[in-house]
């Protein structure tokens, strides 16, 4: 199906709208927006960050989820308790695809899940004694643990427990970092605030551990790796090729990450950030208070890895410059053979992405690599500085939705009728059942990694084996066999 | 047996609630009928008097003990008192820390879901913290629980603001339920024309003074003693004024949704008592040092 024009896109907005009551209309009117490459701020055409309509099937999380899910949740020898009702942590626990290298209960905590376990005697009478408790157990039990985060759930920031103080007895006993963060789930629209909650956390009772202290050696090309959060290994494929071309990453925040790592990161000469959304708020921090310069980076697909190493290496000196185009080239053959066996599959396919922190914007590129045109995207919790960065990306008179709702999102994708759609586990069996072709993107569907260049490999493959699976050609009942499958959802709708 | 009768006792912190509940109850005791005192204040001092005990054990207290609150029996947090008067405290944490209003919420399904409420009774009496600060102590008033509010004030200025104040809390679960006012109990502070004050205001927000309760030292001489009135000395004038208070209230059919007045008529209330004085808009906001100056 050919490209819808910008007026034609302008109508399938309006016409979406059109179900909602006039309050609720008014309001998901300002979220979805045609997009304009002409436009410099996403303001004049797009408002995000703001607390969700009832009744929409928003996909968002808490502030909860942004800050032990995202942000702590990785620092691997860490352990991360969850304070509260048991449910937040359980439910959520080794829900993400964090890949880290340790012995798990000894020496690393990723996939455990650590909670005060709160009954209504610990709401009537607060957690605080119980929750100094856990910490003398933890120490006993996992001794080789290097330091406890205090990961706020709702209750805590009801009953007004003093978690701080807990944290600062606890540190002075243990003598290992107590981290206490208010990232009560009820605060914020989204799990957005649970990310800036998490860095200021870190800002306050992290990053100054080793202020005055140089025994740790450094290099002028000391950097680290901000807001990669090694789903699938992401992170180890990207470090390869900042190691080759001559940098030295001194810390992983927080895929694979420890704390050793955050407390020497005010130590490097450059923060590189891929999950800008994130992390945006330490890298700004560590700017001000540590003249750390930063700079947002994207490892997915050829073209974004190259821009990126080149911008990367623009910090440093020749060597590294060199060291860039060193590994640029050394990956082409790999790289051009896999554009090579997947481009003829793919080109000309068109994909609709929801996705949460950075990908709705930074994968473009990679599928631009293949071939492909993103014709809608979105984020799930971006602000405005995400759609200033997304704008640029995109096609003129492309779809872009903020906060999607549910019904929204399945309407766009009837009409746009896209070759693939790439968002999360909670879309994935609607659009597949619609008989579209989808790749979870939060979770890369079991696979990756899909950073650098090996990670380009397995995305390439990951698109090819999904959007050419001859499964899709069954999804047809006979009698309609030469309608396509979108046209026969339509319909029957 | 008639239908079991939940009352709730509401008031400004120390206008003595506490000590007018069991006098109250120790009455309606007398009177035969079968009477439960509930205490929903973290402090547990609603059944001291009946129980002749220093504080009771509490249901929340028992619970953390135990380890939760399904772990407990009623019998252990139900204690009968002075005439059989069965008692419970629900407890709650010390203050600064907890949630003493989620105690209040946790003790009374508890004692829905044991049977504490079961047919012998007549009477259920919720004595509750002084300030209503969140929606745990509205619990006795929500749904299904207490029908009648007895609010306990005096001619001081501040316990009527609170009587009216809370006033406005009970329209809120009026509306939405079967939750009456069922008049004010005026626990004598001896201010100037108490009763004549305390039977206006209770007119101007739809109710009515039930009783005048006098000051008399035998309430102290009592209470020193860990006994209400009725018990430590039943002769005594004042045990007759709990007594009528008593039958007023087990006769009352006067339940009302309550028109709480504004804050200006509550003034000018008071203006016409004496209780305050006209305002005098100049001098609001001026120090004492610029005062001396001018």
């Amino acid at each position: 199906m050919a490209a819808l024009t910008r007026e034609e896109t302008e109508a399938l907005i309006q016409e979406v709208l059109e179900v909602y009551p006039e309050q609720a209309r008014k309001d998901r009117a300002k979220h979805l927006a045609v997009n304009d490459q002409s436009v410099e701020k996403s303001n004049k055409c797009i408002t995000s960050n703001r607390k969700s309509q009832p009744g929409v099937m928003t996909i968002r999380g808490c502030a909860y989820a942004g800050s032990k899910g995202v942000v702590w949740g990785p620092i691997k020898d860490m352990i991360h308790i969850s304070h509260g009702p048991v449910g937040c942590g359980q439910y959520s626990r080794a829900g993400r695809r964090n890949y880290y290298v340790g012995t798990t209960g000894v020496n690393a905590f990723g996939t455990m899940n650590f909670t005060s376990d709160f009954q209504e005697k610990d709401i009537v009478f607060g957690g605080d004694k119980k929750l100094a408790k856990i910490m003398h157990e933890i120490e006993e039990l996992f001794p080789l643990n290097k330091g406890i985060s205090i990961q706020s759930e709702c209750p805590i920031g009801l009953i007004g427990d003093d978690i701080e103080a807990v944290a600062k007895k606890a540190n002075k006993e243990i003598g290992k970092p107590v981290v206490p963060v208010r990232c009560e789930g009820f605060r914020g629209v989204s799990q957005s605030l649970g990310h800036h909650i998490a860095n200021d956390a870190i800002r306050d009772w992290v990053l100054e551990n080793r202020d005055g202290d140089d025994s740790f050696p450094t290099t002028p090309y000391d950097v680290a790796v901000i807001g990669d959060y090694n789903i699938g290994g992401d992170a180890w494929a990207s470090r390869t090729l900042l190691e080759e071309m001559g940098l030295r990453v001194v810390a992983q925040w927080s895929g694979d990450g420890t704390i050793a790592e955050m407390e020497k990161t005010p130590k490097v000469k450059l923060n590189l950030i891929h999950c800008y959304r994130s992390m945006n708020y330490i890298a700004r921090h560590m700017e001000e208070k540590y003249k750390i310069p930063w700079i947002e980076y994207n490892f997915f697909g050829p073209t974004k890895i190259a821009e990126s190493l080149r911008k990367i290496a623009s910090h440093f000196d020749e060597t590294i410059m060199a060291g860039a185009e060193k590994v640029i080239l050394k990956y082409q053959a790999e790289y051009d053979a896999v554009i090579a066996k997947y481009k003829p599959r793919l080109q000309g396919k068109r994909v609709m992405l929801y996705v949460g922190g950075l990908r709705p914007r930074h994968v473009i590129g990679a599928y631009e690599d293949l071939g492909m045109e993103v014709v809608g995207t979105g984020y799930e919790f971006g602000h405005n500085d995400d759609y200033d960065r997304t704008i640029k990306e995109m096609g003129n008179a492309t779809l872009i939705y903020d906060d999607v709702t549910g019904y929204e999102f399945e309407e766009f994708v009837k009409r746009v009728q896209p070759d693939l759609i790439g968002s999360g586990i909670k879309e994935k069996y609607i659009f597949q059942k619609m008989g579209i072709p989808f790749r979870q993107m939060h979770s890369w569907d079991y696979s990756g990694p899909y950073h650098g260049y090996d990670g380009f490999a397995i995305f390439a493959r990951d698109m090819d084996m999904t959007l050419n699976n001859p499964c899709w050609k069954q999804v047809k009942v006979p009698w309609k066999k030469d309608e396509s499958p979108s046209i026969a959802i339509a319909a029957s709708a | 047996m008639a239908r079991l009768r939940q009352c709730a006792i509401y008031g400004k912190g120390g206008i003595g609630k506490s000590t007018t509940t069991q006098n109250l109850v120790s009455a309606l005791a007398e009177l035969g009928n079968s009477v439960m005192i509930v205490g929903c204040d973290p402090k547990a001092d609603s059944t001291r008097l009946i129980l002749h005990a220093k504080a009771q054990t509490t249901i929340m207290s028992l619970a953390a003990e135990a380890g939760s609150v399904e772990d407990l029996e009623l019998e252990d947090v139900l204690k009968a008192g002075y005439r059989g008067i069965k008692c419970v405290e629900s407890g709650g944490p010390e203050p600064g820390v907890g949630c003493a209003g989620r105690g209040v919420i946790t003790a009374i399904n508890f004692l829905e879901e044991e049977g504490a409420y079961d047919d012998e009774l007549d009477f259920v009496f919720y004595d509750v913290l002084g300030d209503v600060v969140c929606g745990g102590f509205a619990m006795p008033i929500r749904e299904n629980k207490a029908q009648e509010i007895y609010i306990v004030c005096s001619g001081e200025m501040m316990a009527m603001y609170a009587a009216n104040n809370i006033a406005k809390g009970i329209v809120k679960y009026a509306n939405s339920g079967s939750v009456r006012l069922a008049g004010l109990i005026c626990n004598s502070r001896e201010t100037a024309r108490e009763d004549e004050l305390i039977s206006a205001l209770a007119a101007k927000i739809g109710t009515t003074m039930i009783h005048f309760v006098p000051r008399d030292n035998v309430v102290q001489r009592a209470e020193i003693r860990r006994m209400t009135v009725i018990e430590y000395e039943p002769q005594a004038k004042q045990a007759d004024e709990y007594r009528q208070l008593a039958i007023k209230i087990r006769d009352n059919k006067n339940f009302v949704i309550p028109t709480p007045i504004t804050m200006d008529e509550l003034e000018e209330l008071m203006m016409e008592f004496g209780i305050i004085d006209q305002e005098d808009e100049s001098i609001i906001g001026v120090t004492a040092a610029a005062e001396a100056t001018a």
